[in-house]
């Protein structure tokens, strides 16, 4: 069995959001990059399921050189392997064409996700890689059990839960509580250095969408405080000014 | 042209996120002067219902009635769709962003080798090329967009147009299709969801608890100032992970993002990873004894207090005014 886990390379969840070059440029400045919290669940379920079936475990990043720190992370917490497409993830459509080309020539049984990048919030490419190869692709899940060539899910939905019963080979965009996140220990990160990390360049240029520019959104005013003993302040407040019950 | 907006329903009802897509639609069809706005719905649903998506903007609604479209089995929607999307020869696919919705518009963009946006905050800037404004980095940003393709999809965030129900009804059309067996290989074996809820996605009013709840045994209180205020509620992550509270009521970075016009936050510090699911919600509330919780520099309205004194208070004032 050969599982295959994509992860992104993104800015820390407690980062300030800045840009730069006009507002045309993320500014990396002081930013701490980690791997995609989702991304984390998927390879923290990866890692339970190589260890309970025996699999191989390969992880995968579209990205420039500064993203292998990341994927090293990822060599200390359980992957045998990592892959780095050398380009800058430009758009999903660019991201899912890679991944696809590299799951086609390795014929990975299971490839697991994040339910979507913290940076682009999409949580297209797991969908987009399953049209593209052909497979059934299942997102945001919450529960993943392997149980021959069956797989049995557990998929998020407004107000609840779905449970889904798919065959391999198929993919899976995560989240929690699929697995709890692993912390890379000693004997891991000095393996994580010897372990292969092999570059390919991109299979492919097309994009479908580019961005112009960013913006922030505007500064949030003052907070109004109000009496504690005088809620029905609060409540005029609300029906009045902001209008809003 | 047309622009064919892909609407899903719940509970016999069509889902309110959806409406607002036919919305975003026919704001769009009137600037790009596309001639209609056509919905689609799948599975079984009564036509009463459907013809409501003409009051928000509808032309037409196309129904393909068949039952074993009822679940949202995400490849069997996605080829539904891009059948119909093809049928009409459509421009441009519109969709409210959900569970299922996201997941069917990846796999239409490779099918229909359409130009993909999602988190769609505003109507499309047509005047030189295609631009369109998105949220990024869980709200905390937004990036104008580029969309290259000739067709496109559009994934659109809540309020991202206001709805609009002041139209006439839609006609119902009918329309069976060729439905590939294998498109339902994957299946959906049981679903476990509250019913008669608000959603907490879609709702208008959101009121939330953190641990300064101290355990689910209190939970009334938040319920009962939701119930008076027709919310839905939800909570931080502390509190679904140690159980208090179901996973799908978790709010923030990993959970859901909500975009209420209110929400109110009780015995919530503000972590930055809880405001990243908040910050696009029109006005804030918190409730926190800590007058030195971040969630105030957040908030629009604040009451620095305990919260087990001023719910009750809360709710009483909530009710007396209605
Ligand atoms: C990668 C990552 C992702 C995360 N994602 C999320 C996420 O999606 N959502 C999320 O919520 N968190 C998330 N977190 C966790 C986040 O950092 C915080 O730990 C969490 O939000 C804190 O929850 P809380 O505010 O309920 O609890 P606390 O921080 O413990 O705050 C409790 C608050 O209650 C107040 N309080 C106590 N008693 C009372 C009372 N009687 N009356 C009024 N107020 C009272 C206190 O003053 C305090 O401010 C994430 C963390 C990481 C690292
Ligand atoms: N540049 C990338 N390299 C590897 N995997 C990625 C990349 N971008 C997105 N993914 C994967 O696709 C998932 C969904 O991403 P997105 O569609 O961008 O929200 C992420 O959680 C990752 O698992």
């Amino acid at each position: 069995m050969k599982i295959l886990v994509c992860i992104t390379h993104v800015p820390d969840t407690t980062s300030k959001i800045k840009f730069t070059d006009n507002n045309t440029k993320f500014d990396k400045n002081g930013v701490q990059f980690i791997i995609g919290p989702y991304d984390d669940y998927a390879l923290a379920r990866a890692v339970e399921l190589k260890e309970q079936l025996g699999a191989s475990l390969t992880v995968l990043n579209v990205g420039e050189a500064e993203t292998e720190p990341t994927l090293r992370k990822a060599l200390a917490i359980g992957a045998d392997d990592a892959i780095r497409v050398n380009a800058f993830p430009k758009d999903s459509f660019f991201v899912a064409n890679q991944i696809a080309k590299i799951a086609k020539d390795s014929s990975y049984d299971l490839i697991l996700m994040g339910r979507e990048s913290i940076d682009f919030n999409g949580g297209m490419v797991h969908g987009m890689v399953g049209e593209l190869l052909g497979m059934p692709s299942v997102s945001p899940v919450m529960k993943l059990e392997i149980d021959g060539e069956t797989v049995k899910m557990a998929r998020e939905i407004e107000g609840g839960k779905e449970y889904i019963e798919g065959k391999l080979p198929l993919i899976a965009g995560c989240q929690e509580p699929i697995a709890e996140w692993k912390i890379p220990n000693m004997r891991g990160i000095m393996s994580a250095r010897t372990k292969p990390l092999n570059v390919v360049e991109p299979s492919d240029d097309t994009v479908t969408t580019s961005v112009i520019s960013y913006l922030l959104p505007p500064a949030k005013g003052a907070v109004k405080i109000i009496d504690k003993d005088n809620v029905e302040e609060l409540v005029q407040l609300l029906k009045n000014e902001a209008k809003v019950i | 042209m047309s622009i064919l907006v892909y609407i899903e329903h719940a509970e016999g009802s069509v889902k309110k996120s959806s409406l607002e897509a036919v919305s975003y639609a026919e704001q769009l069809a009137g600037k790009i002067n596309e001639a209609e706005v056509i919905a689609v719905a799948l599975g079984t649903i009564s036509e009463e219902e459907l013809a409501k998506a003409g009051a928000a903007g509808a032309n037409k609604v196309l129904h393909v009635n068949d039952e074993k479209l009822t679940l949202g089995i995400i490849q069997a929607h996605a080829d539904a769709v891009g059948q119909v999307f093809e049928k009409i020869g459509a421009s441009t696919l519109v969709l409210a962003k959900s569970s299922l919705g996201d997941a069917v518009a990846a796999r239409l963009a490779i099918k229909l080798n359409a130009g993909l946006v999602s988190n769609v905050v505003e109507i499309p800037d047509t005047t030189s090329g295609y631009k369109i404004k998105r949220s990024i980095y869980t709200g905390k940003a937004f990036a104008e967009t580029e969309v290259m393709t000739d067709k496109k999809i559009l994934a659109v965030k809540k309020n991202a147009v206001e709805l609009k129900i002041d139209g006439t009804p839609a006609t119902v059309e009918t329309l069976s299709l060729e439905l590939d067996p294998a498109n339902f290989a994957t299946k959906i074996t049981g679903t476990d969801k509250a019913t008669g809820e608000v959603l907490l996605p879609e709702a208008d009013i959101v009121v939330s608890g953190g641990r300064g709840m101290k355990g689910p045994e209190n939970w009334h209180l938040i319920e009962d100032l939701a119930k008076a205020l027709g919310a839905a509620t939800g909570c931080s992550k502390p509190v679904s992970d140690t159980g208090w509270r179901p996973h799908h009521e978790h709010v923030g970075q990993t959970g859901v993002k909500v975009a209420p016009s209110l929400y109110l936050a009780v015995g919530i510090s503000g972590a930055i990873q809880h405001l990243a699911g908040v910050n696009s919600s029109k006005y804030i509330v918190v409730i926190n004894k800590d007058p030195e919780a971040p969630f105030f520099k957040a908030a629009d309205y604040g009451i620095v207090g305990d919260a087990f004194e001023i719910l009750p208070k809360l709710t009483q004032a909530i009710k007396s005014l209605k």
